[in-house]
């Protein structure tokens, strides 16, 4: 009984952690300009992706998870550069319909590139599960759940300690208030979109020995990624990572006590309830609009 | 101006010829054979391999001398496996290209959404898609190759009764493959009556962890097996959780798995696990006084030198749907379309790739659940156990 139960919940807190990277994904680029960015799903699948492909040709594994990053951080400055700038100062809406737009585009080119076909990561360290009292824990999980915990320690420092962080949050407070005091916007922009590309490509490389990978990994993914950064309020990096683990939690807990057929039924659910009592999700900043 | 006057002679002359030239070819017409395939989008690992398949046959009959002396032409659309496309590119078959059998319809999606307008038009139809509603009830002109889910469902029952194991955990998948193979494993269990299906669980196509589901059926009493219907990717990442939480109870897979593809993604995890697969997987197993050995290794040879790929069991289809429409062109004697329905309803013995096809008045599959091999997974390939 309780060994099941903790399955279930080893089961929820994995997958509810790759939810939490990348709504954290989503929450960066909105804190920067209240654009929620469709096309985080898409580099999370150009992380596993790029890496298959670069050890398939041959290169180290480790060797090909950095030059994986790398290639979705430019793919996050091209984003910005060459899909968002452009459009100045069209409202918001506009601009999420140009992420949507974007992310259409990579999946299309990653067709292109890497083929329809499901790609296989190995685990990083072993296949051999762990045992945890009668419930058993695939070893990738702790990676996903430890590098998880790394990133969110990292990007808490960059945005409280770091110029730069501190930059990025200004710009997004008050755009031309940012400007005024000497931040250049756009240079803030660009780094919102590369530094959540770099994130969303590290989760999809944690998790790809879970979920497999594909050009269309990131539809799915990224849109539960968008769902948990709703339930715990858009913008703040608590609320992503609590929104994400719950999210994971009550699919699994739902999957294992009720029925596996109404299991994202329950997930979705769970965002109405939240929206309905507390329409800025969990952790949501209170915002007064200014008249 | 005399000259002009000859030269005027001259080119009626030519133009007169020219069109005697076109009225003689046009007595040996081409049989025309019509397909619409998904050879794009979503379902183009089924149309892409069954395209390849006839083109190359068709090219290959023609330069044998054709069908009742007359050469084949292949016209096909690509449908993207989008059902009112297929609708379409049936009914332009029909009106305008006015084909004397149509050999298409990759998915169930595709083929059903143009039986209607085939049936209207009386045209012999064979299509490749899978599922039991194609053929049952029986429709006049529809036909097809492939086995229904159903047959898999009773392949694999079979084998599990003849272990002695009667007590099914099911997991499927919620996608049209997937539902329809848990609504036939639970009417082929029920009809059996020797076997229960104590646990039935499912997943949504994009899931990325059955592992919830799997402790269910584990914790549930009695279950002595596990079988799983689905496609995709899904199937894999179940077979990866069952290794994972160390589950030892035999494990069934589908058909919808029956490929390399599965063994890749799935690894070690697969090592073990019994499937119904066409003997497409497994040529060089096949016993010697096996009938469709000869056949099954001649397709596959020829299919990898031509297409320098991995033959796979859709190409299959769409060879046996051509040597079906051959056969019975040949048999009719003539492309009347109502005389090579009837032949094609009358074919019996005619060993394909996928099986032995017994054509009936009621059964316009000919196949039956025999013509599955069960096979094990054995040092990560395909091993022949029954």
């Amino acid at each position: 009984m309780f060994s099941e139960f903790l399955q279930y919940l080893f089961t929820g807190i994995t997958i509810g952690a790759t939810y939490a990277l990348i709504a954290l994904g989503f929450t960066l680029i909105y804190n920067a300009n209240h654009v929620i960015n469709f096309a985080q799903g898409e580099f999370l699948m150009i992380g596993g992706m790029a890496t298959v492909s670069l050890t398939a040709m041959g290169v180290p594994m480790l060797l090909a998870i950095v030059l994986a990053v790398v290639l979705a951080g430019l793919m996050g400055i091209a984003l910005q550069r060459l899909a968002i700038a452009p459009a100045k100062d069209a409202n918001v809406v506009t601009l999420i319909i140009i992420t949507i737009g974007a992310s259409i585009f990579i999946r299309g080119l990653a067709q292109l590139v890497w083929g329809k076909k499901y790609h296989v990561m190995p685990n990083f360290s072993g296949d051999e599960p762990i045992e945890v009292f009668g419930a058993v824990l695939n070893s990738q999980s702790l990676w996903v759940l430890g590098v998880g915990a790394v990133l969110v320690a990292v990007l808490v420092y960059f945005f409280t300690r770091t110029m730069t962080g501190k930059a990025i949050l200004a710009t997004s407070m008050n755009k031309d208030a940012a400007r005024l005091v000497g931040i250049r916007t756009q240079m803030v922009l660009m780094l919102a979109f590369m530094v959540s590309a770099l994130l969303g490509s590290i989760a999809g490389i944690v998790v790809a020995p879970i979920t497999f990978t594909s050009y269309d990994i990131g539809i799915i993914l990224g849109l539960k990624g968008f769902v948990a950064a709703a339930i715990g309020g858009l913008g703040s990096g608590v609320g992503a990572v609590v929104g994400g683990l719950a999210l994971g939690v009550v699919e699994a807990m739902a999957a294992g006590y009720l029925s596996s057929d109404y299991k994202d039924a329950v997930a979705f659910s769970m965002i109405l309830l939240v929206l309905f009592f507390m329409p800025r999700g969990l952790f949501g900043a209170k915002v007064v609009e200014r008249v | 101006m005399n000259g002009t006057l000859a030269h005027y002679t001259k080119k009626f002359l030519a133009i007169t010829a020219a069109g005697l030239l076109a009225m003689s070819a046009q007595a040996a017409d081409p049989i025309r054979i019509g397909s619409f395939l998904s050879v794009t989008g979503p379902a183009s690992f089924l149309g892409d391999p069954e395209l390849k398949t006839l083109e190359m046959y068709v090219e290959k009959i023609n330069e044998e001398g054709g069908v009742l002396g007359r050469q084949l032409e292949l016209i096909h659309y690509d449908d993207a496996g989008n059902a009112s496309k297929a609708r379409n590119f049936a009914s332009r078959l029909i009106r305008s290209d006015r084909v004397d059998i149509i050999v298409g319809g990759s998915t169930t999606g595709a083929t059903m959404a143009a039986v209607p307008m085939i049936e209207q038009a009386q045209i012999p139809f064979i299509s490749l898609a899978g599922a039991t509603v194609i053929t049952t009830p029986v429709k006049k002109w529809v036909f097809k190759t492939p086995q229904s889910d159903r047959m898999a469902a009773e392949r694999i029952l079979d084998d599990m009764k003849s272990r002695g194991l009667t007590k099914i955990g099911l997991i499927s998948g919620t996608g049209g493959f997937g539902s329809s193979g848990r609504e036939q494993t639970l009417a082929v269990a029920k009809e059996m009556g020797t076997i229960e299906v104590v646990a039935d669980e499912t997943y949504g196509g994009s899931d990325t962890d059955m592992t919830a589901q799997l402790t269910n059926i584990r914790g549930t009493d009695g279950v002595q097996t596990i079988l799983n219907f689905g496609f995709g990717q899904g199937p894999a990442i179940v077979t990866r959780n069952y290794a994972q939480l160390g589950i030892d109870l035999p494990f069934y897979q589908s058909h919808g798995v029956a490929s390399d593809g599965f063994l890749e993604l799935a690894g070690d995890s697969a090592e073990g696990l019994r499937l119904p697969a066409s003997p497409l997987l497994v040529p060089d197993s096949l016993p010697d006084s096996d009938l469709q050995k000869p056949i099954v290794e001649a397709y596959k040879s020829e299919y990898e030198a031509r297409w320098n790929a991995k033959v796979s069991t859709f190409g299959a289809y769409a060879y046996d749907g051509l040597m079906l429409a051959v056969q019975a062109i040949e048999k009719a004697g003539t492309t009347d379309k109502e005389a090579v329905r009837d032949a094609l309803e009358n074919i019996q013995g005619h060993v394909g790739v996928t099986g032995t096809y017994n054509m009936s008045a009621d059964d316009h599959n000919g196949l039956t659940a025999d013509s599955f091999r069960i096979l094990e997974v054995q040092n990560g390939s395909w091993k022949l156990v029954n």
